[in-house]
């Protein structure tokens, strides 16, 4: 539930306040990090933004890892792989 | 967009596909059902199709995290009476505008004159407060875990700056009670559930062990694009065919065990758990919602306003509540697309995107045969529509 | 109450279809921002009040524009309002929308818009700076589509009885001969042709109010768009049907189209264009781009052989993101749906309401 979206802090507009720029595919907008007080953000890391808040930090090495599983997941079953998508829809 | 694009990457999809469907293919007659708890999986579900793109042994079932769907018509009314007082400036997210009270939305109230504005974020309305110091500005709280720290936040920042034209409408739940709810319930038909990622960010995926540990089921939490859902059902399958149940974080890259400390401190101190609240189609649980705290009062505006507090029984030919418990598919309900449509909504699942009813009704009203042949439309003819005219 | 006999999805699915089929139906008491949005509200509205009194065309030659018959040479007439606050936004102003707009209304009915007249509601205490730059964007926009503004109105209203400016501009065009563009003429297997990127104008215009403090590169995509009309009958005769994208986006139009025709449209996502900050600003504020407004941006459906032709010939005019978006199906009858790149599938129903920011 709840929109969140991943925006990459651009800088910070008041330190003091936790307030800082985040940059969302060119689109920018003014948010607080307070919730991440307690493992501060610098420029250039990724967030989740959700209704204005910086609710996590979006770790770059999870990410990967998890499209890693998916793409592996794929190898065991390479020849059905084959046979559905030379059958499948798009 | 980053950390977006590549959750949506159609041969990885078809990865996942392919392998759930041999997950399945092990035993036919085996059927699960998988409740997705957060309306946001319900919307990601029905706005890429993922529905028809499994196997027939997979079933969403749809849960009760949407705030908006939650919030009973009694305190949707106490919404507009408070909008509707004069000098008030009454601010709430867009998805609260239209849902019906007993004696119309937000969206009507405005239309007769009252000044309801939608805002992004809570400190919007803080700011509202600020710049017009003569008006009283009430911000209309909802949701879950997720949404509740900002409302904190804002608490915090605006007792620091010692405003006294700023209440808040308090309306935040917890989603541990309506799960257990759903869980004790005896006509509970459930294999798993796709766990809320977002609230998971706060509480921590450990939050959610009473699952398989009280109740033997598995739960996977899960990120919002297609990719992560797709993954979501594989892990689930996956944990039933080597026999373990157990809770798994399939969105790793944003939650973690142990969720957000600072979040979590701000709720503690900011909140107090209610002794009970009303949910719509749930009725009354204990402990499943938070007031604000007595360190907090002054901004409480249930303390502040002589709210009509009346409790306004669910319509009778409304049946959101099976249909948040996972009980009723919408298009099972009694009212679902004659009566109770999204231009007018009869219950809340209704009028949320996120709602269960109105993603269905929106993006999902297809047989399965009709979205099969648009799927297979253009591949039928000589190639795909578009593929050769992308836009340069 | 829950082991009550159920309705199979099949059954509510075809109960719906048949209560949609009727048509839209006001039961509202008052009206709200939602009947102007372009949406459901507003067709049920038009429906059951204006058509009610004043009569009902074929519904498929509802259009943007009444086609008139004039001692055997065919007009065409329309007339729109605008109301756009702020009066002044990236891309736009409010004066250049009152031509580009009824400019487009006539040239998507295939006419080559000739004359406009302009009447003023101006509220009291605008700048007369404002006023005279107004007029001159008016001028620029009309002299850049090739029409005359020729008639016109003033009235100035207290305080509060308007919002700075409201300009209502109606035009005529004439039709050469042989065009025939509706509905009727639409056929399975036609495709579907976009002339630009979508999501622009609306953005621009929610960003310029300020009250969401989101900052981007987004202009209206305010255009005239009777040279592009005309570069595509000139390359596709046989274009079977057009219209405009503006109030409720390309979702509402397309809806119109698969309600006028009994056919499906079916869209393919990955081929409709949206720049990376309006799709960025859209997920930010939870807003599909599919119902967003358009200014500058047409749908056409030509026949599948000369989908090509239409988008090169809209390339060639300057609309360098025109795309080939969609075909026509005849099954299922009368619905809009999107395809996505991995086989999903989801309907696309006409916007309700105004769009909303969402959290949730």
């Amino acid at each position: 539930m709840c929109l969140g979206i991943p925006g990459q802090v651009v800088d910070f507009i008041d330190p003091a306040e936790h307030i800082a720029t985040v940059e969302v595919s060119g689109v920018r907008r003014s948010i607080s990090t307070r919730l991440l007080a307690d493992d501060p953000v610098a420029p250039g890391d990724w967030v989740l933004v959700h209704v204005g808040f910086a609710l996590s930090k979006i770790d770059q090495a999870e990410a990967d890892l998890t499209l890693d599983q998916i793409r592996r997941l794929g190898k065991p079953f390479e020849e059905e792989m084959e046979a559905f998508l030379e059958t499948s829809i798009v | 967009m980053k950390f977006v694009d590549e959750f949506r990457d159609p041969a990885a999809a078809k990865q996942l596909l392919a392998a759930i469907a041999d997950l399945t293919a092990a035993d036919p007659e085996r059927a699960y059902r998988f409740m997705e708890i957060c309306g946001g999986h319900t919307h990601t579900i029905y706005r890429h199709g993922l529905e028809h793109l499994l196997p027939p042994q997979v079933e969403f079932v749809h849960g009760p995290g949407c705030p908006v769907c939650v919030i009973p018509m009694g305190r949707v009314d106490d919404a507009v009476w408070l909008a509707r007082r004069p000098g008030v400036v009454f601010t709430t997210f867009g998805d609260m505008m239209r849902v019906p009270g007993s004696a119309g939305s937000l969206l009507q109230a405005q239309a007769e004159g009252a000044d309801v504005r939608f805002v992004y974020s809570p400190l919007d309305a803080l700011k509202i407060a600020r710049d017009q110091p003569e008006r009283e500005v009430v911000f209309f709280a909802v949701g879950f875990e997720t949404t509740a720290p900002s409302t904190a936040v804002t608490l915090a920042r605006a007792a620091a700056l010692g405003l006294t034209n700023f209440s808040v409408f308090c309306n935040h739940v917890l989603i541990e009670p309506p799960l257990r709810a759903i869980l004790d319930s005896p006509q509970r038909r459930l294999d798993g559930f796709i766990g809320p990622g977002h609230v998971a960010t706060v509480t921590g995926s450990d939050h959610f062990h009473f699952i398989p540990d009280e109740y033997g089921l598995p739960i996977v939490v899960t990120g919002f694009e297609p990719l992560d859902i797709l993954q979501a059902v594989d892990m689930l399958l996956t944990q039933y065919r080597q026999g373990r149940c157990q809770v798994e974080n399939q969105y790793a890259r944003v939650v973690r065990p142990q969720g957000n400390p600072a979040a979590l401190q701000l709720l503690a101190e900011v909140f107090t758990v209610r002794d009970s609240f009303e949910w719509r189609g749930l009725g009354w649980i204990p402990a499943s919602g938070y007031r604000l705290s007595e360190a907090y009062a002054d901004f409480d505006a249930e303390r502040r306003f002589p709210l009509p507090g009346r409790r306004v029984a669910d319509p009778p030919a409304c049946e959101c509540g099976a249909v948040l418990r996972g009980q009723l598919k919408p298009w099972q309900c009694q009212v679902f697309g004659s009566a109770c449509t999204p231009e007018k909504p009869i219950g809340t699942c209704m009028v949320s995107p996120e709602g269960a009813c109105a993603a269905y009704y929106n993006f999902g009203r297809m047989h399965r045969a009709a979205a099969r042949a648009v799927a297979l439309g253009g591949a039928a003819r000589s190639g795909p529509v578009g593929t050769a005219t992308r836009p340069a | 109450m829950v082991d009550r006999a159920r309705p199979s999805e099949s059954e509510t699915l075809e109960r719906i279809a048949a209560a949609r089929a009727r048509g839209p139906r006001l039961s509202d008491d008052t009206i709200t921002l939602a009947h102007g949005a372009g949406g459901k509200a507003s067709a049920a509205l038009v429906e059951s009040v204006f058509l009610a009194a004043f009569g009902r065309p074929d519904p498929a030659e509802l259009a943007d524009a009444a086609r008139l018959t004039v001692d055997g040479g065919r007009l065409a007439f329309t007339t729109d309002s605008y109301v756009v606050q702020p009066i002044r936004f990236p891309g736009a102003s409010i004066g250049q929308l009152a031509v580009n707009g009824t400019v487009n209304d006539l040239a998507v009915c295939g006419a080559q818009p000739r004359w406009l007249s302009a009447a003023f509601v101006i509220e009291e205490g605008l700048a007369v700076a404002e006023l005279r730059r107004q007029a001159e964007d008016m001028a620029a926009a009309a002299d850049r589509a090739g029409v005359a503004i020729v008639t016109g109105d003033t009235k100035v209203v207290p305080r509060g009885a308007a919002d700075r400016l409201f300009i209502t501009t109606a035009g005529i065009g004439w039709i050469p001969p042989g065009r025939q563009l509706g509905a009727a003429q639409v056929r399975a297997g036609d495709q579907v042709v976009l002339s630009g990127s979508i999501a622009d104008h609306g953005l621009a215009v929610m960003m310029a109010r300020g009250n969401l403090a989101l900052a981007a590169d987004i202009a209206s995509d305010s255009a005239p768009l009777n040279q592009a009309v005309e570069a595509l009958l000139a390359a596709v005769p046989q274009t079977r049907w057009m219209r405009d994208a503006t109030r409720g986006g390309l979702g509402t139009v397309a809806n119109e189209l698969a309600q006028a025709s009994g056919l499906s449209v079916i869209l393919d996502e990955a081929a409709i264009p949206v720049k990376a900050a309006v799709r960025g600003a859209c997920d930010l504020l939870g807003l599909d781009p599919l119902y967003v407004a358009n200014e500058g941006c047409f749908m056409a459906v030509v026949p599948a052989a000369a989908a090509e032709t239409a988008r090169d010939a809209l390339r060639q005019v300057g609309l360098t993101a025109a795309a080939v978006v969609g075909q026509m199906v005849a099954d299922p009858p009368g619905v809009v749906a999107v395809r996505n790149a991995f086989g999903g599938t989801r309907l696309v129903d006409m916007m309700v309401g105004d769009p909303l920011p969402r959290i949730c």
